[in-house]
């Protein structure tokens, strides 16, 4: 900017010098980066299609509210234990867990591990890029992996948590068939594999779980926790 | 007609009270649209230009602001529930079955807080796995992250709160299984469940506490954290559209 068509200066009247202009430094501003990119306005743009979002998650919440109404039983009886007592639907991941681990483990020890682990994440996971698992340092990593596998699936077995097994061997078995393939493997998906950092893998592998567990508490768990099928009408 | 509505509007909105309300005065210019977000103490939080692509369905699938939708019907039927609701027992029961039989659409109103609670529930699981997935968790939104898995547990905890207010068996005893497993803290585990009940059961008192814990003290610190989250996607520069270079080639 060679020929400027202002001048700066400092004046605190706003009468005289209504105009003000910022200063953004780039340590302060990730928005300097990309400031190129097409943009809209937010007022009518965004708020608009927020607007839309909106109406169309009232429209299919008002649908369900006329459609089935909420449950309601007896009135609490402390005398009166119904069987299975469960916790609400987002819990019973929880409860499956306590199924097989003592209260201190299930109930206190692995849900603050997962909230710490949830909050560090952004903070340990300095592999920015995402690079991926296998693409250096690949036998020392094989054998890593093969340890901790092995080793948490006897884990699983000893406590007969067999329901947490099968995402866990699910999760085993593509970060397998992904160490088998090259970087240019001819499949896109086998590719694709290839390039999943370690944070991909272990999220994917916590999400299994917490829908895998939080379906057997709901569906699949009748009186005294005992497994039942959906069909026996147990719940 | 549309232009005798406009006339209106454009009337209404150049008129001194309007105008001493809101600042931006009538007009469809760029300035009049950075001035309604820039003047407005809520939509400030935002910023005045936002991002093409971070509009797109596939960049976000609107998870948040949906989640944000379902906050906003539970607020409002929230107090709506409030006004026929005693949090005493047998009372707040009773209170059900009036809302069942005795108030208009009484039935609809708790079906309606009831599922969109569970849909924020769901939604903000959701919205977090899709923000992984994204990648957009990495600095420099780092902190917002944590901002959201404290949202996170806002939401459990006002929906589980929420859980015990019918007094009926489900909620009674779900509650009991839950304060059940705060007892399992090692040391203070007794502790913290009186704290949580006042009491060793679940009883009249421990009812009042979630009621207040779920009306006002949780609802209190969602929104402060809510209006720290949508700020900072202002202050960490607009939504996660991608990496810088990736989204040169596109």
């Amino acid at each position: 900017m060679s020929d400027k068509d202002f001048i700066a200066s400092m004046d605190s009247d706003a009468r005289r010098s209504p105009v003000r202009v910022a200063f953004v430094t780039r340590r302060t501003s990730p928005m300097v980066e990309a400031a190129d990119e097409p943009q809209v306005m937010t007022y009518p743009e965004v708020l608009f299609r927020v607007l839309v979002a909106v109406e169309i998650g009232v429209v299919a919440l008002v649908s369900m509210a006329l459609l089935w109404d909420a449950p309601l039983e007896q009135l609490a009886d402390p005398m009166h234990t119904p069987n299975p007592a469960k916790a609400p639907w987002y819990f019973l991941g929880l409860q499956e867990l306590l199924h097989y681990f003592p209260p201190v483990v299930a109930g206190v020890l692995i849900p603050t591990l997962v909230v710490v682990a949830l909050i560090v994440i952004p903070y340990f996971d300095v592999n920015v890029h995402g690079k991926g698992l296998w693409l250096t340092d690949k036998s020392r990593r094989l054998k890593i992996f093969a340890a901790v596998v092995v080793a948490f699936c006897i884990f699983l077995i000893v406590f007969d948590v067999y329901v947490a097994l099968a995402p866990t061997l699910i999760v085993a078995a593509f970060l397998l068939l992904a160490a088998l393939s090259a970087p240019d493997a001819p499949g896109r998906f086998r590719r694709w594999l290839v390039a999943r950092p370690i944070s991909f893998w272990i999220m994917t592998w916590f999400l299994m779980e917490l829908v895998v567990l939080t379906a057997v508490g709901t569906f699949f768990r009748g009186p005294g926790w005992s497994w039942v099928w959906p069909w026996q009408g147990g719940f | 007609m549309a232009k005798t509505l406009d006339h209106y509007i454009d009337t209404l909105r150049g008129t001194r009270v309007w105008r001493s309300v809101f600042r931006g005065g009538q007009g469809a210019s760029r300035l009049h649209n950075v001035l309604a977000i820039q003047q407005n103490i809520f939509l400030h939080l935002f910023s005045a230009k936002t991002r093409r692509r971070s509009l797109d369905l596939g960049v976000t699938w609107y998870l948040g602001t949906l989640t944000f939708g379902c906050f906003a019907i539970l607020f409002i039927t929230g107090i709506l529930l409030m006004l026929y609701y005693h949090p005493s027992v047998p009372q707040a029961y009773a209170d059900m079955k009036d809302l069942q039989f005795v108030v208009s659409s009484g039935v609809f109103l708790r079906n309606l807080h009831r599922w969109s609670a569970h849909a924020m529930v769901f939604l903000v699981f959701a919205h977090m796995f899709r923000v992984f997935y994204r990648g957009a968790y990495r600095p420099p939104r780092e902190f917002n992250w944590v901002i959201g898995v404290l949202l996170l547990l806002m939401t459990l905890l006002l929906s589980y709160t929420g859980y015990l207010l019918p007094w009926d068996q489900l909620s009674y005893w779900a509650v009991t299984v839950g304060s059940n497993i705060a007892s399992a803290v090692p040391v203070f585990g007794a502790k913290i469940r009186f704290l949580m009940l006042g009491g060793h059961v679940v009883n009249a008192n421990a009812l009042l506490r979630f009621y207040v814990l779920h009306c006002m003290i949780l609802p209190l610190a969602a929104i402060v954290l809510i209006a720290i989250h949508f700020w900072r996607i202002r202050k960490d520069g607009g939504l996660y559209t991608g990496e810088p270079a990736a989204r040169r080639e596109t």
